[in-house]
């Protein structure tokens, strides 16, 4: 298996589920080893689907996705499932298994595909909670949880196989500022430790420039812009420019398409 | 005005009915998909165990006080009954074989959709709006080998023992009421009873239908779930989806079953 | 703890299952394997089904197993399964009778005094067909009819 520099080649990428919407188009990356990368955009500019694909849970219509040398919608079920269990994936909002205790769900990779004795995943299970700051909560179920502290048991839990490539669907969603730079700071420290790659999809800006090595601009399915958190909060592309720096009016229109005001009003009679 | 009245309504019945057939055909796939998973179900027994927990362990009180009820409707109603052709001894005859024969594996069964049946769907809804059937398969983990196949099972094991025990409790009400209550001879009561009920003609029909309600109940009630839209009004819908669905599908196959089973007796 | 319960809860429906068969039902074990057949035709069967019993002295000692019409003896040919254990003479009788006033029919057979035993696929001679209501309403009112004819025509 040949080593490139990079981890995940994405070439030519098209998706849609109805060809009239493409809800992403000519899509090119290159995520390099052991690089945090961030691809933002506004709802409903495909980057959860970007994700998906990359995890083979869709395939592409046209274009190729391909991890760590293979292509990832041309492997068989048994390959497909090979290749996940090195991926880690953090859902938005968590995704804990509600039935589960914090500890039996950081244990589940463990023991569904893995042999190791008990005493062992106990162990592992317990590092891997104090790396996020829970070692204590470990007999608590998810419904006794904070959002900021599900999260953190999400965390634990898809880095229990120690991936090569952790992939996060909005980490940032619906968390107070404290939780916001906990989590930031787990991302990168995690990334770095485990010598792993991570793409973080989200539309903070604040928190993820802070931390990212490379960042992806998306809007409708195109790569508008993309390069280093410097460049791109200098940039003067007006569609990066209103997402930095969050105005309200710009290339993204405030308005909804609607009639004329003054028809919908009935004025101009 | 009644042209397009009609086209509408024809068209939407046209639209619903391949609609319907589309999902049938998708709820054919899951069983068999759910049957062709289900090795890791009896490799992990304590998956199965776990389920048979919440479906079978939970439903018993609801199920035994029914039985109960029931037989002794059956006991009260059927003394009336038979009084005015002085045949009250045959009140054990009576209880013994509509609860065997049919009321103990219907009745449970509806009664199981409602509780357990309801209560798979709305679950499986929840783990689906919630992602977490999707985190389970970026784990590499089947979620219908680890999630559903066990609740199918264990719906099926259940069910013959949920009716098995209504049929049960129900004799014991009709003997409550008819022999302790009402005075009727307890020797005929018993002894009319076992001549009547045959294991092989009754009560083995009884348990087949049982058998075949488990599992139209259970892959109803598991592939609404799964099939639910993941929002909040979805997993209601589908919950309230299968309630009536399972409900119809069980009368339905009463009568196919019974037609079957009691031809000419 | 779950485990108790569970296995409690089968343990119960099982026992239910056990209690139906045993006491509510009877388990009649009535297998075609430990039986020999014995055919016996009638001249009307009225309202005899196949897996009646066939009783003798009031015993269950086997069941009517097929019940068709011989074309060519215009008669009904019933096929009849009997216990292993019981032997009857080959003069028995079979008659067909009805339990109680309306209840379900059945074949009663009384035992003859030949020293030869019935084997597998022999033929009752005797027998003795259904009481068909009709045809003694209609004898009670033939019979009737005579008397009074024969009392006018004195």
């Amino acid at each position: 298996m040949a080593h490139s520099d990079n981890l995940v080649e994405i070439s030519g990428l098209n998706f849609w589920y109805d060809k009239s919407r493409p809800i992403l188009s000519g899509i090119d990356m290159a995520i390099p080893r052991g690089k945090v990368v961030s691809i933002m955009g506004i709802s409903g500019s495909g980057k959860t689907t970007l994700l998906r694909l990359i995890g083979g849970a869709l395939k592409p219509r046209q274009g190729q996705v391909k991890v760590a040398g293979k292509v990832i919608h041309e492997l068989d079920r048994d390959g497909l499932y090979r290749m996940r269990r090195r991926m880690g994936m953090l859902f938005q909002f968590g995704a804990l298994f509600t039935d589960l205790s914090v500890f039996d769900n950081v244990a589940f990779q463990m023991r569904e595909h893995t042999d190791l004795p008990e005493a062992m995943i106990r162990d592992m299970v317990l590092m891997k909670l104090h790396s996020v700051g829970l070692r204590g909560a470990h007999r608590l179920l998810p419904s006794e949880l904070s959002g900021g502290m599900a999260r953190r048991v999400a965390l634990a839990r898809a880095i229990a196989l120690d991936p090569m490539l952790i992939m996060y669907d909005e980490p940032f969603a619906g968390l107070d500022p404290i939780s916001l730079g906990v989590i930031g700071n787990l991302i990168r420290r995690l990334n770095d430790a485990l010598g792993a790659t991570s793409i973080v999809v989200t539309h903070d800006v604040q928190e993820s420039l802070k931390m990212v090595d490379y960042v992806y601009y998306l809007s409708e399915g195109l790569i508008v812009a993309k390069g280093a958190p410097k460049e791109m909060q200098a940039s003067a592309e007006p569609l990066v420019r209103q997402f930095v720096y969050g105005e309200p009016d710009g290339p993204v229109p405030f308005q909804y398409p609607s009639a004329d005001y003054r028809d919908d009003l009935m004025l101009n009679r | 005005m009644f042209n397009r009245f009609a086209i509408v309504n024809v068209r939407t019945i046209g639209h619903h009915t391949v609609n319907g057939l589309w999902r049938l055909g998708y709820a054919s796939r899951f069983f068999a998909l759910i049957l062709l998973q289900s090795g890791t179900s009896f490799r992990r027994l304590r998956l199965i165990i776990r389920e048979l927990y919440f479906t079978g362990v939970l439903s018993l009180i609801i199920i035994l006080v029914s039985g109960l009820f029931v037989g002794m409707v059956l006991g009260l109603q059927g003394y009336q009954t038979l009084q005015t052709y002085g045949s009250e001894s045959a009140l054990g005859v009576l209880v013994a074989l509509s609860l065997v024969r049919e009321l103990g594996p219907v009745v449970s069964a509806l009664l199981f959709a409602s509780r357990a049946g309801s209560a798979m769907t709305a679950e499986i809804g929840l783990m689906k709006a919630t992602e977490q059937l999707s985190a389970m398969e970026m784990m590499a983990v089947d979620p219908i080998a680890r999630v559903v196949a066990p609740r199918f099972w264990a719906g099926v094991i259940s069910m013959p023992l949920l009716a098995a025990m209504f049929s049960a409790m129900g004799v014991f009400g009709g003997y409550l009421v008819g022999v302790v209550l009402i005075g009727v001879d307890e020797g005929s009561f018993w002894s009319q009873m076992q001549n009547a009920v045959d294991f092989r003609e009754d009560i083995v029909n009884g348990v087949i239908k049982s058998f075949v309600f488990g599992v139209a109940v259970t892959w109803i009630a598991l592939f609404e779930g799964y099939d639910a839209p993941p929002t909040a009004e979805g997993v209601s819908g589908a919950t309230t989806r299968t309630v009536v669905t399972s409900s119809l599908a069980i009368l339905g196959l009463d009568f196919v079953l019974t037609a079957f089973m009691f031809r000419g007796v | 703890m779950l485990d108790l319960w569970v296995g409690l809860f089968v343990c119960a429906g099982i026992g239910a299952l056990l209690v139906l068969a045993l006491k509510v039902g009877n388990m009649s074990g009535f297998s075609v394997a430990d039986s020999y057949k014995v055919y016996a035709e009638f001249d009307n069967i009225g309202g005899l089904k196949p897996r009646a019993p066939v009783k003798s002295a009031g015993v269950v000692v086997g069941r009517v197993a097929d019940v068709t019409f011989d074309n060519q003896s215009f008669r009904a040919r019933v096929t009849l399964y009997i216990d292993n254990r019981y032997k009857f003479p080959k003069d028995s009788s079979a008659s067909i009778l009805t339990a109680g006033l309306l209840g379900e029919q059945y074949i009663g057979m009384d035992g003859g005094g030949d020293d030869h035993m019935l084997k597998d696929g022999e033929r009752l001679m005797i027998t003795q067909s259904a009481v068909v209501l009709e045809k003694i309403i209609g004898q009670f009112l033939y019979g009737k009819a005579a008397e009074t004819g024969t009392e006018k025509g004195k």
